[in-house]
């Protein structure tokens, strides 16, 4: 879909099937590289909107992820109706995660979500209230 | 050096090579996928003993050169088959993760 200068991704995230979770990251890798972007941006948008995806999965039983393509800037929006987020300070924390243990034995859990998705995007904005959901809102400069 | 030049010197079994000729350029290792995914430079070979689905998904996210499973493990079927169509190289060792970088030091 075009609207003006910006191009949107629209996905739902399923968030009963652990194992294809990282789909929509990786369809978003290969427009952006159809697009011509260059491989430091596209590693950045993909890992950052994987660790959501991984997210919404693990926590939220899945969700809705936007991404808008403009000409200077890439914007991921992810949206869950899942449990909120109680401490953003703590879960910010690298190290921390309140993954239970199926999912740590699938290698994942070890508390570097949201510490890689503010590692690899300029900005990221979390809007969360617990019992209701959450929405991560992150930029990627171009 | 090559992914393929890589693997006949590392005595490795191809599991997967889609691109045989892609260049490597360094190595790490780990197994927490998130971790990996963060840190694992572009073009390296990544070491590690899980197999999952998931584990392709992260090789194709932070665009390393191949994925180099330690100890004999085994790829399941359903991750073979997204290897494949993402193109992603998987090769596998019978060394465990420690010796197969320390081989690895002296090749890259």
């Amino acid at each position: 879909m075009i609207d003006n200068d910006k191009v949107n991704f629209h996905f739902d995230i399923d968030g009963d099937n652990f194992t294809t979770a990282g789909e929509a990251s990786v369809k978003i890798k290969k427009a952006l590289r159809q697009m011509g972007f260059s491989a430091d941006t596209i590693r950045r948008v993909s890992v950052a909107m994987y660790e959501g995806e991984i997210n919404m999965v693990i926590h939220a039983d899945g969700g809705e992820a936007d991404v808008n393509v403009y000409p200077n800037k890439i914007e991921i929006i992810l949206a869950d109706k899942g449990p909120g987020i109680p401490d953003i300070e703590k879960a910010m924390q690298a190290g921390y995660s309140t993954a239970p243990d199926d999912i740590r034995s699938l290698g994942f859990g070890a508390g570097m979500g949201l510490p890689n998705m503010k590692k690899y995007t300029d900005s990221i904005d979390i809007q969360t209230e617990v019992g209701v959901g959450t929405t991560v809102t992150m930029v990627v400069n171009v | 050096m090559t992914v393929a030049e890589l693997s006949v010197k590392l005595g490795a079994k191809n599991i997967c090579l889609p691109s045989p000729e892609r260049e490597v350029t360094g190595a790490y290792t780990g197994d927490l996928l998130s971790w990996v995914m963060g840190r694992a430079p572009a073009d390296s070979a990544w070491v590690t003993i899980m197999s999952n689905l998931n584990v392709v998904a992260v090789a194709s996210l932070a665009d390393v050169a191949c994925v180099i499973l330690s100890e004999n493990v085994e790829l399941d079927s359903d991750a073979l088959k997204k290897a494949e169509n993402e193109g992603i190289n998987i090769l596998s060792v019978a060394d465990g993760s420690y010796e197969t970088c320390a081989a690895l030091s002296k090749l890259i």
